[in-house]
């Protein structure tokens, strides 16, 4: 998949201003990254430069968090971010098969995003709504109690 | 002035996905509409722990406990009860008393074995006001400490108290206190670790989203004590609601002059910040952690040096769990006879537990340790959903095991988990029923540390990966008796060789399936057959010919081509039916979904 990475004046202005608050913390490194992905959602190469270069530190570094950590991405996003829960409550209640089921009708592997840019799929954590086992998140608002016929009309709210 | 009623909404985050926020801004729109806004106040509070009847909403002085609540119910609620002062029985629970009265909630199967220590603020007070945590003896605990005891007796105290780290391990918190204590140096450390990795635990969340401020005040009597002057809270960013809720606390204990330079003006210096996860499970273990904190890749380093002497950055570092926190302010103020009273002799106090799985009431129970698995499971829990039968539970997440129905009746403390193979871990209970596979729990373990290992030491690195391979074959109807006795083996080379607690813990939940379970693994290895009918690769499907009506739907959806139609006519059927080519097919289950007559197909 190609993308070119877009840098809005807006957006450089807010991760310079980043930079500025963190400079002297301690341990600031990982803050520095986490901010730079809410204003870019990921973190392309010329961001982990940028990063690199305010902190004082090789870029080889900050790569090697990036990759370490399952939250940073380094590649873009889909529009919508649909997260099955695969979390032991909500395994031994099925999202097992749930997440077969979106596998089969959005044509990609967890970790990857459809070629509209439209979903991006994750196998997440446990999110503790083990009470509504099993879950699953689109773009943050939760889905419980599912069933693998509820997919139809969930998915038909976001146009798939 | 004062408000004749408190409607308490429950703002957990199991609620709030059960859209408790809506709930509330109803309540706010029906007391406006009804002129009783300003008779009644509205209050968002923590988890109310019975998570499976959420949204949840109290309603005091009379202690109504709705459950269920709807958007659409909210204007009942108003204008019955608070109006009319009728309670809305419909939304009040299925228990109710020999006289047929609804049962008050604490004496109800859920509640009434339950002792909320940890809890006790949760779904008592609003977690976004420090008003209400002072009230409820907040910070009292750590006046009581400076004013009135030493370092060294806060640390007698707990080590008196018999508490015991919260998050897993169980080491005594006195213990480890005291040699932070002990350690010399300019600078010392507070950390807590709230980075709840254990899949389908979630305690540790609901502490900071209900009650922030026990911890807060916690780790202001773990720096009186230990002499330390900077606390760091890890806390997992996929918890936005409890980084929300403790910042919010942080904020309102430095404007009130609790935390800061002269913290509450008793001389002592405390101030704190949050750092914030980024999804590693391994930043659990606590040399991982500190490094995180460090702003470095989480990867563990070999101990000794103890985080007492060499932690964060460096310098000597107390870290203690969300849970362990929490219990802290209460023994201080309450004494450690008074802790030790609950519990067993080794294990002094409560237990919170994440219940969830196959179990009716999901969610938070706290409960004095010692308690029976029969307990928790059929009384708090209320059983197993659809009559089915208890299999087993699993308790320690990945690095746990499987305690099998036999042995329900073990009272729960650290000991006997490690006794029976599992271990306490930082407390979720996943309950099992016939319809889990144990070796595909297994598989479904060891692939969370495959993907979670930091791979920086062999054993667990290639171990693990080398057992996921063993376990997937067998999954698959491939595998063979020696692998087992091979897999056992593996199993104890891991444990005793890899650096730290997640690949010295990562077989155990092999080890405990292969221990009381071997029979089911011995099923997919000599019969090629699963029990449960999870493991897709050793399940055919079958269409019974004298239920299938021949209506052919199921063909037409087969993506192999594996559907035709037999020659056989069912008694009272006009077409025959349909046959499926086990050669053909694919195992997708697709017919299966489409069944009209969803009998007709089955997995065998």
């Amino acid at each position: 998949m190609s993308y070119q990475f877009i840098d809005t004046p807006e957006q450089k202005k807010k991760l310079d201003k980043v930079f500025v608050e963190l400079k002297g913390v301690p341990g600031s490194l990982m803050k520095a990254m986490q901010k730079a992905q809410d204003i870019y959602g990921y973190l392309p190469i010329e961001i982990m430069q940028r990063i690199a270069t305010a902190c004082n530190v090789p870029v080889e570094e900050v790569y090697g968090i990036a990759t370490f950590y399952a939250q940073f991405n380094i590649e873009p996003m889909g529009k919508y971010k649909v997260g099955i829960c695969l979390g032991t409550a909500c395994y031994v209640k099925g999202s097992g098969v749930i997440l077969d089921k979106i596998k089969e009708r959005l044509h990609i592997e967890p970790g990857h995003t459809t070629e509209d840019m439209k979903f991006t799929l994750e196998a997440t954590r446990c999110i503790g709504c083990c009470g509504l086992a099993p879950v699953m998140t689109i773009n943050g608002e939760v889905h419980g109690n599912l069933k693998p016929e509820d997919l139809d009309t969930i998915f038909a709210k976001y146009g798939a | 002035m004062l408000e004749r009623a408190h409607i308490m909404i429950c703002g957990g985050t199991g609620c709030t996905s059960g859209n408790s926020k809506k709930v509330m801004e109803e309540f706010e729109v029906q007391l406006k509409k009804n002129g009783l806004r300003d008779e009644v106040k509205l209050i968002m509070t923590g988890c109310f722990g019975l998570c499976a009847r959420g949204p949840i909403v109290a309603v005091y002085p009379d202690g109504a406990f709705y459950q269920h609540v709807k958007v659409e119910d909210v204007a009942e609620i108003v204008t019955e009860h608070i109006l009319k002062g009728r309670r809305v029985t419909r939304l009040l629970g299925s228990e109710r008393t020999e006289s047929g009265e609804v049962m008050p909630i604490n004496q109800t199967p859920f509640y009434r074995s339950q002792k909320r220590i940890v809890l006790r603020n949760c779904g008592r007070i609003n977690p976004e006001n420090i008003d209400e945590y002072i009230a409820f003896d907040g910070y009292k605990a750590y006046e009581k400490c400076v004013k009135e005891m030493t370092p060294e007796g806060v640390i007698q105290l707990l080590t008196d108290s018999g508490l015991r780290g919260r998050g897993g391990g169980g080491f005594p918190t006195g213990k480890k206190w005291l040699s932070t204590y002990n350690a010399k140096d300019d600078q010392k450390y507070v950390v807590c670790n709230a980075d709840e990795g254990d899949p389908g635990a979630f305690m540790d969340r609901s502490v900071l989203e209900g009650d922030p401020h026990s911890v807060i005040e916690a780790m202001m009597i773990a720096g009186y004590a230990v002499g330390a002057t900077q606390g760091y809270v890890y806390v997992r960013a996929e918890y936005p609601i409890a980084v929300q809720r403790l910042q919010i606390a942080i904020d309102q204990a430095r404007a009130y002059g609790i935390l800061g330079k002269n913290a509450m003006g008793l001389g002592h210096k405390f101030d704190m910040e949050i750092r914030l996860g980024a999804g590693a499970f391994v930043c659990g273990e606590a040399t991982a952690l500190i490094h995180s904190i460090e702003g470095h890749r989480g990867e563990p380093t070999q101990k000794p040096p103890h985080l007492a002497e060499h932690g964060l950055w460096g310098k000597p570092t107390v870290l203690n769990n969300v849970e362990t926190y929490a219990n802290i302010p209460q023994i201080i103020l309450n004494g450690p006879q008074w802790f030790k009273s609950m519990g067993t002799e080794k294990s002094s106090g409560t237990k919170v537990f994440a219940l969830g799985g196959k179990i009716m009431n999901t969610g938070l129970v706290e409960i004095p340790m010692g308690t029976t698995l029969r307990t928790i499971i059929e009384e708090i829990g209320g059983g197993i959903p659809n009559g089915k039968k208890f299999k087993a539970a699993q308790t320690g997440g990945p690095s746990g095991g499987c305690i099998p129905a036999s042995l329900i009746d073990t009272p729960i403390d650290y000991d006997n988990l490690i006794a029976i193979g599992s271990m306490m871990g930082s407390g979720g209970l996943i309950v099992m029923d016939e319809d889990n596979c144990m070796v595909d729990i297994a598989k479904f373990f060891l692939e969370f540390t495959v993907d979670e290992s930091c791979g920086k030491c062999t054993p667990c690195r290639i171990g693990n990966k080398r057992l996921y391979e063993m376990l997937d074959k067998i999954t698959k109807g491939q595998g063979t008796m020696e692998d087992l006795d091979k897999m056992e083996e593996l199993c104890k080379y891991i444990k005793a060789n890899s650096l730290c607690g997640l690949g010295q813990t990562a077989p155990n939940p092999v080890l405990s399936t292969l221990k009381y379970f071997r029979d089911e693994y011995i099923a997919h290895v000599r019969d090629k057959k699963c029990p449960a009918g999870v493991c897709k690769a050793l399940l055919n499907y079958v269409i019974d010919k004298d239920k299938c009506i021949g209506c052919g739907l199921c063909a037409r959806k087969c993506p192999a081509g594996a559907i035709t139609k037999s020659d056989y006519i069912a008694e009272g059927h006009k077409l025959p039916s349909m046959q499926i080519d086990v050669t053909k097919c694919l195992k997708c289950g697709a017919c299966m979904d489409t069944c009209n007559r969803q009998c007709a197909i089955s997995k065998k």
